[in-house]
């Protein structure tokens, strides 16, 4: 596990500076984390790294998982695909399941502390436990169209809360409770974002039985429709026309999951005997995926709706010049033309790959770009930095605030 | 001046951290832009203003405002665009002030052209009101003399000479930049204090600047004041 101090090559000595300098206001505090699960899952990932970094901080911070049964989570799935946006079917019966293992969780559950921090709608509910201390709901979902009577339905706690945090400014909406924008980071230090050596970049190739003899394009993602896969080997159809280049479409899908491997199926069909289409059913590994962003020539990332979409910042960490849609927190990681190219359909898409396999002096100095627009500003550091300004901001309701 | 002079009173170095807080506020065209600017709160102006500028630091000198940058790719009023983007900012000592005149700009433009207010932006595009909450935290560096605040000018963070140049004059109204106001109080060095003064600061990038400011203080070690 890393310390801050291995971070301060990456980012400099004083931002860690600055970090003790917040924690230092903060001392005494008692943070406490409450989320869902304690493994699998971004949120997990997340405080797995928050919560020693704020330890090794000097903050008393915690972190509890509450409990609930498969019928409670077979819920909070419903509600968490709901407020994505898709129609779901939530009957009172389910609410009243929801409600229930709340309040089984309030009354097993040390909630005392200075910050209860309750991330995601699965714990939402345990605000009906606030005392005098303060209360932060993070969200980590897209709820830029949410279902309506579902979204309802957590209003009724919302607003008791102290604060909300969103991932994306078109996440939020009027709120009665100040709303505060903290997007989500990458761990430059990780076995997926941190420097590789060349020959183990030729050597994952290799295993995959890619060869490196021409431009490749490539897209991480899991084999989901909304990752738009088919659309991507459109898009290689026709930059293939003009480019000789090589199509790699990189990504897992759960055995249990019959859509994946319907969408996988169909990926197939698309790419029919194109000896230069590369479909990789990949388990999780973390450090192959790093050499496959490393070893491209171009990252496609054509989702068709995106929560964040972080393989974003880990392709232009590794000064990768990026291809991606318009979609979700995408546009926070790429200005258009400075960080890397934006498109809103498959022609759009091809232009795009296009220029960059064409004018490679182009697309270094975007993907150089990229990788500084990362370092400053989705770095795990500076996530740390955003959630130590929370804390502070529970306490301060001016604009500026001396500390 | 000599660079070991001890100034009447040392200089603390502060840094500025900012949180971004959403107000659920959006605009689809270029009317609705307008009216929201007039009314918002002054943080916000002061986000969509500096916050290009600091998370593209590295980009380019005089990077666009959000509002520029927004009308120009997604309402694709180039005109506009430029005129946005040209709105010389060191000359505004007050946020309000910048803000009228960015809302004066919008209005004569859709006055001249009436067309303008028919474009909207697509679903997923519209322009987020969001504004800073800034922090400001004293650092562990304070300068005696002119060398010492060279020195640390060397090593303190961007955030750090971003406060004491953009935001303080700007946000805070200060007269003039911290260390012209430091530099001409303390040390009683005017000339050196005015050389800092007339810096454009918003036509470098952070780090020519941070470059910038350390050679105009090294170059008053030859001079009398």
């Amino acid at each position: 596990m890393p310390k801050l101090a291995d971070y301060i090559s990456v980012v400099t000595q004083p931002v860690i500076d600055d970090l003790r300098l917040l924690a230092d206001k903060l001392r005494g505090k008692v943070i406490r984390n409450i989320n869902s699960t304690a493994v699998g899952g971004g949120v997990a990932e997340i405080l797995n790294r928050m919560v020693p970094f704020l330890q090794e901080l000097g903050i008393d911070a915690h972190w509890d998982v509450i409990k609930g049964g498969e019928r409670f989570f077979a819920v909070t799935k419903k509600i968490h695909n709901a407020l994505h946006g898709a129609t779901e079917r939530i009957t009172d019966d389910d609410l009243e399941v929801f409600i229930r293992t709340s309040k089984d969780n309030m009354a097993e559950m040390d909630l005392s502390g200075d910050i209860i921090f309750v991330h995601d709608p699965q714990p939402i509910a345990l605000i009906e436990k606030k005392e005098s201390n303060k209360w932060v709901w993070r969200c980590h979902v897209d709820v830029s169209e949410p279902q309506r009577n579902i979204w309802d339905f957590l209003m009724q706690y919302i607003p008791r809360y102290n604060a909300a945090v969103f991932s994306a400014p078109s996440f939020s909406r009027p709120l009665p409770v100040r709303q505060f924008l903290i997007s989500p980071s990458i761990d430059p230090l990780s076995d997926k974002n941190r420097d590789l050596p060349d020959d183990m970049v030729r050597t994952v190739f290799d295993k995959y039985g890619v060869p490196l003899d021409k431009p490749v394009i490539t897209q991480i993602s899991r084999f989901d429709r909304l990752k738009d896969p088919v659309g991507v080997i459109d898009v290689y159809k026709r930059v293939k026309k003009y480019n000789d280049c090589r199509l790699v479409l990189a990504g897992g899908t759960a055995s249990d999951d019959p859509e994946g491997l319907q969408v996988l199926e169909e990926v197939r069909e698309a790419a029919g005997k194109d000896r230069d289409i590369h479909i990789l059913l990949m388990p999780q590994n973390d450090l192959d995926v790093n050499a496959l962003q490393r070893g491209s020539t171009v990252i496609l990332q054509k989702s068709l709706r995106e929560g964040f979409g972080l393989t974003i910042s880990e392709a232009l960490w590794k000064a990768k010049p990026v291809v991606a849609s318009h979609v979700g927190g995408i546009p926070l990681q790429i200005k258009n033309k400075y960080s890397g190219l934006l498109c809103r359909s498959v022609d759009g898409a091809a232009f795009a790959v296009k220029q960059l396999l064409n004018n490679p002096g182009y697309a270094r100095k975007l993907g150089e770009n990229g990788r500084e627009h990362i370092r400053n500003n989705f770095l795990l550091t500076r996530h740390l930095k955003d959630y130590l300004l929370l804390f502070l901001s529970l306490f301060h309701s001016e604009d500026v605030v001396y500390l | 001046m000599d660079p070991l002079q001890q100034a009447k009173e040392p200089f603390r170095f502060h840094t500025r951290l900012n949180l971004t807080e959403l107000t659920g506020l959006r605009a689809s065209v270029l009317p609705q832009l307008l009216k929201l600017i007039k009314k918002v709160p002054g943080a916000c102006i002061y986000h969509h203003t500096h916050r290009f500028l600091e998370q593209h630091q590295y980009l380019s000198p005089e990077p666009p405002n959000d509002f520029a940058y927004w009308v120009s790719e997604v309402i694709g009023e180039a005109a506009l665009a430029e005129q946005l983007a040209s709105i010389d900012t060191v000359q505004f000592s007050t946020i309000r002030s910048l803000r009228d005149r960015i809302a004066l700009t919008i209005e004569d433009y859709l006055a001249k052209n009436p067309l303008a207010s028919l474009r909207f932006a697509g679903s997923g595009e519209e322009f987020h009101f969001v504004k800073s909450v800034s922090f400001i935290v004293p650092t562990g560096y304070i300068a005696s003399t002119l060398e010492e605040f060279a020195d640390i000018l060397e090593k303190i963070t961007i955030d750090s000479i971003y406060f004491h140049v953009f935001e303080a004059r700007l946000r805070l109204e200060h007269p003039t930049n911290d260390f012209s106001y430091w530099i001409e109080n303390a040390l009683g060095c005017g000339e050196l204090a005015d050389k800092l003064a007339q810096l454009d600061p918003y036509a470098y990038t952070m780090e020519e600047l941070r470059k910038r400011i350390i050679s105009i203080v090294r170059s008053g070690y030859a001079k009398t004041c």
